[in-house]
C-alpha cells in the first residue's frame, strides 16, 4: 500500500500552508493542556447527551463518539473545488432518480443495466411516474469523501437516503469554540452555524402546491431508541420544528396531520429519518409501527413532501456507485469533478475472477451493506477470514463490489503516545431546495483512532474531528 | 404542541415528584424506626411506607418480610418495582430524551446529570446508612433543582402548564396517600394526650411532606392530629396540601383553556374538586369520615388524570 497523504506535513519537513498556524499553536501548548481539554470535551458531550446507540451491544446502550480536539483544516481553494464537485454530483443524482422513475432514458441508452434497477430491493415501483414536488428527490445528501493526494477528492460513497452526522459537525464546532477560543482567534474559519437555517429554507421551498404560504415542516424520527435519536432531537430543536413519531401523525382525506393538544394540525413537509421500508405499513412493511398508515397515498396525492423522497436508495446503492461517472456525463454532459474509487463489479465474470485472485489486496463490500459491517478488508484479514469470504462471494457474486485499499489521507490526532497521524474521511452535507443547491463549508470528519486502521465508522471505534475551511 | 410532547412533560414532572416523595417517605420512616421499640409500638413502619407508596401488593410477591433492608431496596433500587426511585429516574430521563426540544437546557441537564450520577448507585447500591442518606438527599435535591429550573427557565406557555399539572396531580396523590395510610393516628379523641408514639408518628407524617416547620408557623401549637389533617387537607398556604394542589391545578387548566380558547371536562372536574375542598371544614370531614373523604379524593384525583389525558394527551 502506498504511503498515505499527510494533510499537515509535506514530506521533507515543510508544513502545508493551512496548518502553519495550528502547528505554531501546538508548539506553544503543553500536552497536558490538550489532554485536559479533551477530558473537558468528553464531559460536555456526555452532559449534553450527544450519544449514539450501537445495535447488538448489550453492555452500554448509549455511547459517546470519541472526539479528537485537533481540527482538520482545509484551505478555501481546496474547498471551492470540492464544493463544485459535490454540487455536480448531487445534481446528477437528482436527475438520475427523476429519470429512473419516469422516462428511463439512461436505461434505453444502456448506460446502466436494467436488472441493476429492477431487481434491486431498494427500487420502489410505487414511485413510478409519481410527481415529486419540484422534482427534488435528494434534499439532503451526505457524500463521503476521501483524499489520497493533494489534488483529488474521491467519493467513497453517496448517501442519498437518510444521511446522519450533521449534528456532530455543528456540536463539534460549538465545543471547539468553547474550549479553544484562542485557537479560533488565530484562524479565519468559515462558519457552519447557518446549516439549520439553510436546511429549513430548503425544506420549506419544496412544500407541495396544496400547502399554505407558511408550510409546516416536521421531523419524523423512529423514536428515542434509534441510534441517531440525539441528532433528530437536536435538529428539530435548531430548526424550530416538531419532532414527531409515526404515532403522532394521522392521514385523513389524503392529507397528513399531527395530533396536538389543540386538535389536528396539517403537516406539509416531512424531513423523515425513517427508512422507506418503515414509512407506511399499508404500502411497505405491514409490521412497521414506526410509520404512518396512508402516508404513501397522501404522498401520491401530492399533499405532502417527503425529504428525502421515497426510493432514493437506488441512487446510492453500491452497485450503482460504479456507474456514477457515466451518470454525471450522461445528464450533465460534463466530466465529473470528483473521482470514483475504481470498482470491480463482482456480478461481471471478468471482474469477479480478478477479485477472487486478489482478495488479499482488496476491500470487498456488500452492495446493500452500510456502517462498515459485512465488509472484507483484505490486507488486514486473516487467511481463514479471506477463505470464508471467498465462499460467500462465489455463492452470491452480484451482492458484492470490490475496491483497492486506499491509502486514506491522515491528519494529526491525539493518541496515548502524543500527536500522531491517523486516517480520516469527510462527509459534507449537500442541501437541495426548489431553487438552489447549497453546502455549508465543512462537514463531518471521521477519524480511525487505531493506528493503521482505515475504518472510520463510529460503530467500529472511529472518532470525529471539527473540520475547518479557511475563509481566504 | 404535540399531544405526545404534552404527555411526556406531564409524566416527566410526575416521575420527578414521585421520586422525591419516595425519598422523603424513606427518610421519615428511617427516623421513626431509629427510635427505641417502646416508642414505635406494634405498627410496622416499613409496611406503612409500602402502603403509602401504593406498592405493598407487588412487594409481597417478591419479599416475605417488610423490614428496612427489603423495603429500602424495593422502593429505591428495585428494577422490578415500576415506581421505585430508580425507575422514576429512568423514566424521567427517557421522557426527557423524547421531549428534549420542549425542555430548557437547564432542565435537561438536571435530569441527565442525575441519571449519570446515579448509574454508580444502581450498580453498587448503598452499603451504609450514610450512603443511603446521601442518596436520598441527592434525589430530593434533584427534584428541587428540576423544579427550580422549570420555574426559572421555561416559557410560560402550555408546555409549562402541562408540566406543572403533572407536579400538582402527583403531589395531591402523594399527600392523600399518606393521609389514607395514617388516618387512624389522626382520629380525634377527646382530650387527646399524645404519647411519645403518637408524637413521632405525627411528626413523621409532616416530615414526609416537608411540613413540620410549617405546622409550627401556622398553628403555633404542639402537634395535634386534628390540626395536622387540617394543614394537609385544607390549608392552601401549604404547597403540599390538597387545597393548594387543586388551587394550582385549576389555575393551570384555566391558563391552558384561555390559550386554546376553549374549556372542557378537565376544567370542570378540577373546579368541582377545588370547590369541595374550599367549602369543607375539618368538622364535616371527621363527621363524614376522614378515611372515606380521602378515598373519594384519591379516586377523584386519578379521574382528573384520566380526563386530562383524554382531553389533551392522546
Amino acid at each position: 500500500m502506498a504511503v498515505a497523504f499527510d494533510e499537515m506535513n509535506i514530506p521533507g519537513g515543510d508544513l502545508r500552508p493551512a496548518y502553519q498556524e495550528l502547528a505554531r499553536w501546538l508548539e506553544e501548548t503543553p500536552p497536558e493542556a490538550l489532554e485536559y481539554r479533551r477530558q473537558e470535551a468528553e464531559l460536555l458531550f456526555r452532559r449534553i447527551g450527544i450519544t449514539f446507540a450501537v445495535y447488538g451491544d448489550s453492555e452500554s446502550t448509549e455511547r459517546l463518539i470519541p472526539f479528537d480536539v485537533i481540527p482538520r483544516i482545509m484551505s478555501g481553494k481546496e474547498w471551492a473545488r470540492l464544493e463544485k464537485g459535490l454540487k455536480q454530483r448531487v445534481r446528477a443524482l437528482n436527475m438520475f432518480l427523476r429519470d429512473i422513475y419516469h422516462g428511463r432514458d439512461i436505461l434505453r441508452a444502456e448506460i446502466v443495466p436494467d436488472d441493476l434497477i429492477f431487481q434491486n430491493p431498494v427500487f420502489r415501483p410505487e414511485m413510478n411516474s409519481q410527481q415529486v414536488p419540484h422534482d427534488v428527490y435528494v434534499h439532503i445528501a451526505g457524500i463521503d469523501i476521501v483524499r489520497v493526494d493533494a489534488e483529488d477528492f474521491i467519493v467513497l460513497e453517496d448517501n442519498a437516503r437518510t444521511p446522519s452526522g450533521v449534528s456532530y459537525m455543528l456540536e463539534n464546532r460549538e465545543i471547539m469554540m468553547r474550549l479553544f477560543p484562542d485557537l479560533f482567534a488565530r484562524h479565519k474559519v468559515a462558519p457552519v452555524e447557518r446549516y439549520p437555517d439553510e436546511l429549513l429554507a430548503a425544506l420549506r421551498s419544496v412544500a407541495p402546491l396544496s400547502a399554505s404560504s407558511e408550510p409546516t415542516v416536521a421531523l419524523l424520527t423512529p423514536g428515542v431508541y434509534n441510534s441517531a435519536y440525539y441528532e433528530h432531537s437536536f435538529l428539530a430543536d435548531k430548526l424550530g420544528i416538531e419532532l414527531v413519531e409515526g404515532r403522532d401523525l394521522i392521514v385523513k382525506n389524503n392529507e397528513v396531520f399531527m395530533r396536538t393538544t389543540e386538535g389536528l394540525k396539517r403537516v406539509d413537509v416531512i424531513y423523515r429519518r425513517v427508512d422507506d421500508d418503515f414509512l407506511d405499513p399499508l404500502t411497505f412493511r405491514p409490521d412497521s409501527v414506526l410509520g404512518v398508515p396512508g402516508l404513501m397515498s397522501a404522498y401520491a396525492a401530492g399533499n405532502i413532501t417527503l425529504a428525502n423522497a421515497v426510493g432514493t436508495g437506488i441512487a446510492d446503492d453500491k452497485a450503482i456507485y460504479s456507474y456514477m461517472p457515466d451518470i454525471v456525463k450522461f445528464y450533465l454532459g460534463e466530466e465529473p469533478i470528483l473521482k470514483n474509487v475504481p470498482t470491480w463489479r463482482c456480478r461481471e465474470p471478468k471482474d469477479l475472477a480478478y477479485v477472487l485472485d486478489n482478495l488479499g489486496d482488496l476491500v470487498v463490500k456488500e452492495v446493500h451493506g452500510s456502517g462498515g459491517y459485512g465488509m472484507l478488508i483484505g490486507p488486514a484479514a486473516t487467511k481463514a477470514t479471506i477463505e470464508a469470504f471467498r465462499d460467500k462471494l462465489k455463492r452470491e457474486p452480484e451482492g458484492f463490489i470490490a475496491q483497492p485499499t486506499l491509502a486514506l489521507s491522515t491528519c494529526p490526532t491525539c493518541t496515548a503516545s502524543g500527536l500522531a497521524p491517523r486516517h480520516v474521511d469527510l462527509r459534507p452535507f449537500v442541501l437541495t431546495g426548489s431553487k438552489s443547491t447549497t453546502i455549508v463549508p465543512g462537514g463531518l470528519t471521521r477519524v480511525a483512532l487505531k493506528e493503521g486502521s482505515l475504518v472510520v465508522n463510529s460503530s467500529q471505534g472511529g472518532g470525529t474531528k471539527d473540520t475547518w475551511i479557511l475563509d481566504e | 404542541m404535540l399531544s405526545r410532547t404534552a404527555e411526556n412533560l406531564y409524566w416527566l414532572a410526575r416521575y420527578v415528584e414521585r421520586a422525591e416523595y419516595l425519598a422523603r417517605t424513606i427518610d421519615a420512616t428511617l427516623r421513626v424506626t431509629a427510635l427505641p421499640a417502646a416508642y414505635i409500638g406494634k405498627t410496622n413502619e416499613w409496611d406503612s411506607a409500602l402502603l403509602t407508596a401504593g406498592v405493598a401488593a407487588s412487594f409481597y410477591q417478591t419479599y416475605e418480610e417488610a423490614n428496612e433492608h427489603n423495603v429500602v431496596d424495593y422502593l429505591s433500587f428495585s428494577p422490578n418495582n415500576p415506581s421505585s426511585i430508580r425507575n422514576c429516574i429512568e423514566a424521567a430521563r427517557l421522557n426527557s430524551r423524547s421531549v428534549r426540544t420542549a425542555l430548557t437546557s437547564e432542565m435537561w441537564d438536571t435530569i441527565n446529570s442525575a441519571w449519570i450520577e446515579l448509574q454508580a448507585v444502581w450498580s453498587k447500591g448503598t452499603s451504609t446508612r450514610e450512603d443511603l442518606a446521601k442518596f436520598l438527599r441527592f434525589v430530593q435535591e434533584t427534584s428541587l433543582r428540576f423544579d427550580g429550573s422549570a420555574y426559572r427557565t421555561m416559557l410560560r406557555n402550555d408546555a409549562y402548564w402541562f408540566s406543572r399539572m403533572g407536579v400538582h396531580l402527583e403531589r395531591a396523590d402523594n399527600t392523600a396517600r399518606i393521609l389514607d395510610v395514617k388516618y387512624h393516628v389522626l382520629l380525634p379523641e377527646e382530650e387527646h394526650v399524645g404519647g411519645p408514639l403518637d408524637f413521632y408518628q405525627w411528626s413523621s407524617i409532616l416530615r414526609s411532606v416537608s411540613a413540620l416547620t410549617a405546622y409550627h408557623w401556622v398553628y403555633r401549637e404542639t402537634l395535634k392530629p386534628w390540626l395536622i389533617a387540617d394543614l394537609l387537607i385544607l390549608n392552601d398556604t401549604l404547597p403540599r396540601s390538597l387545597a393548594s394542589c387543586y388551587g394550582n391545578l385549576v389555575r393551570n387548566l384555566d391558563q391552558i383553556g384561555v390559550a386554546y380558547g376553549r374549556q372542557g371536562p378537565a376544567q370542570r372536574h378540577a373546579r368541582g374538586i377545588r370547590n369541595r375542598l374550599e367549602h369543607s371544614n375539618m368538622n364535616d370531614i371527621f363527621q363524614h369520615g376522614v378515611h372515606e373523604f380521602i378515598q373519594e379524593f384519591i379516586a377523584d384525583n386519578s379521574r382528573l388524570g384520566e380526563i386530562v389525558t383524554k382531553q389533551y394527551l392522546i
